[in-house]
């Protein structure tokens, strides 16, 4: 056993960073795939709605927790290959990212008026330039609020990753406290730092809903 | 040959048949009024003639070629042939200068330099010069409207077709967008409109059509159509319009 000291507070900057590293790696590789995801949702061709709405379910309906361990544990039984732990994560919050990213956009595409299609389309635009240049700012904004709340979410939903020993902030307090057997104090500044950073977050996201709100 | 030709269209929603065997021939130059009551398909026909709904029987033509929704060069022929909505439809995201500037750049009818002159002169057509730089939210209905038709004026379109434009406007707007459709009628526009105004269907248009149950009941010059109409129906329609 050792005292809780400058040893613990540098090992959780680093973890933070480890943090960090997930959530951007996610959002990095996560929201490109979600826009295809949301695309897909409301694509004109019928199965490709169905596949990807299955897929929804599928990804919807199991924790993120098992998610997780489904690729760090059970992917190497039949693939045969263990991933290391950062790819394994960031593979599962990628999938994360891309489908619950993904249906909060569709959500944004969804609410903007079909007759803007109509509009665009009867000004002779193709689809793609119909959904770049009239649909998506439009979709954007209205999914905006809920995006920034989905990334408060994924800030906290890293630290399950925690479970696959992998070393990010959650972990290292883990590790902190079972060496200091502080754990109040030890996790009391775990969720400070988890605080610090999603508070602003929280906040944003509810004044760009009241902006939204007040604007239409 | 006539600019638009139609022959024998039919069109249904699932069982419902909405437009039974019309046959229609609009000229260069031509102003149609189509007239009718709500639910006998007159919308439903502008939206075929502009490729929007798929035909079940029956041909479209525009200019010498075969128009459906599943046409090959939808979208070419989409930039010749403007269409207004009852509700103006503009891009709430963009001002007045985007708005009718968007699709002109897009389908490189124009370089992005000329753009702003383009778009004042179709402003100036609609009266609406000053408003260049409004957002659609700062506009009335009226003015929304006219921003509109300068947004299809900007691509140079040989055909208009208008859907009740001024039907969701306050009574006092309704002559602004009217004056605005009467100027490019005189400027030997073809168009195609759906209304409700009688007034405007006599004075500007050199045909009536009177639609009924998804059928071309009766057709003619405005004068012989709205004052000497043939079918009862017809007759009742024109008195119950006269208010
Ligand atoms: N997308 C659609 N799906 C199913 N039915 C439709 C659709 N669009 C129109 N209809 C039906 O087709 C018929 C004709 O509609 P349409 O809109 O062409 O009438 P209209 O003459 O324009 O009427 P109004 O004066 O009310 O605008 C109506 O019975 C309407 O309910
Ligand atoms: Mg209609």
């Amino acid at each position: 056993m050792r005292t809780f000291g400058t040893i613990d507070l540098l090992a959780f900057a680093t973890a933070f960073q480890y943090t960090i590293l997930l959530v951007v790696l996610a959002l990095i590789i996560g929201a490109p795939l979600a826009l295809g995801f949301a695309m897909l949702r409301v694509s004109r061709f019928a199965p490709l709605r169905w596949l990807s709405a299955a897929f929804l379910q599928v990804i919807q309906g199991v924790p993120l927790l098992a998610l997780l361990m489904f690729i760090y544990f059970a992917l190497p039984t039949f693939l045969g290959i263990r991933l290391p732990p950062l790819l394994a994560v960031t593979a599962a919050f990628t999938l994360y990212t891309a489908v619950f990213l993904g249906e909060i956009w569709r959500g944004g595409i969804e609410a903007v008026k079909r007759t803007q299609w109509e509009a665009a389309a009867c000004l002779g635009l193709g689809a793609w330039q119909q959904f770049r240049h009239v649909i998506a700012p439009q979709a954007l904004k209205i999914a905006l609020p809920a995006s920034v709340g989905f990334l408060v979410q994924l800030i906290k939903g890293t630290s399950l990753a925690a479970i696959v020993g992998f070393i990010e902030l959650t972990r290292a307090g883990q590790l902190s406290a079972a060496a200091t057997l502080q754990p109040l104090l030890v996790y009391s500044i775990i969720a400070a730092i988890y605080f610090v950073v999603c508070f602003p977050l929280t906040q944003l996201s509810r004044r760009l809903e009241a902006r939204l709100n007040g604007a239409r | 040959m006539a600019l638009v030709e139609i022959k024998n269209l039919r069109k249904t929603f699932g069982k419902l048949e909405v437009i039974k065997d019309v046959s229609l021939t609009v000229e260069q130059g031509d102003i149609v009024a189509i007239i009718g009551r709500s639910g006998s398909g007159k919308s439903t026909l502008l939206r075929c003639i502009n490729g929007l709904e798929d035909i079940q029987g029956g041909s479209i033509t525009v200019g010498g070629r075969d128009v459906s929704a599943k046409m090959a060069g939808l979208k070419e022929y989409r930039q010749r042939v403007g269409i207004v909505f009852q509700q103006f439809n503009l891009f709430p995201h963009m001002n007045v200068l985007k708005n009718v500037t968007l699709a002109p750049i897009l389908t490189g009818k124009i370089k992005k330099p000329q753009a702003r002159k383009l778009a004042e002169d179709s402003l100036t057509t609609v009266g609406l010069l000053d408003k260049i730089e409004a957002w659609p939210e700062q506009l009335s209905g009226g003015q929304q409207q006219r921003v509109a038709i300068a947004r299809c004026l900007a691509m140079k379109p040989e055909l208009m077709l208008f859907d009740e434009v001024t039907s969701a406007l306050d009574p006092e707007l309704v002559g602004e967008v009217l004056k605005v459709m009467e100027d490019m009628a005189r400027q030997g526009m073809t168009m195609i409109l759906v209304t409700h105004e009688m007034n405007f269907a006599r004075n500007v248009a050199n045909k009536v059509v009177f639609m009924h149950h998804g059928r071309i009941w009766e057709q003619g010059h405005p004068d012989q159509m709205l004052g000497d109409p043939q079918t009862p129906e017809l007759q009742a329609f024109i008195s119950s319009s006269r208010t």
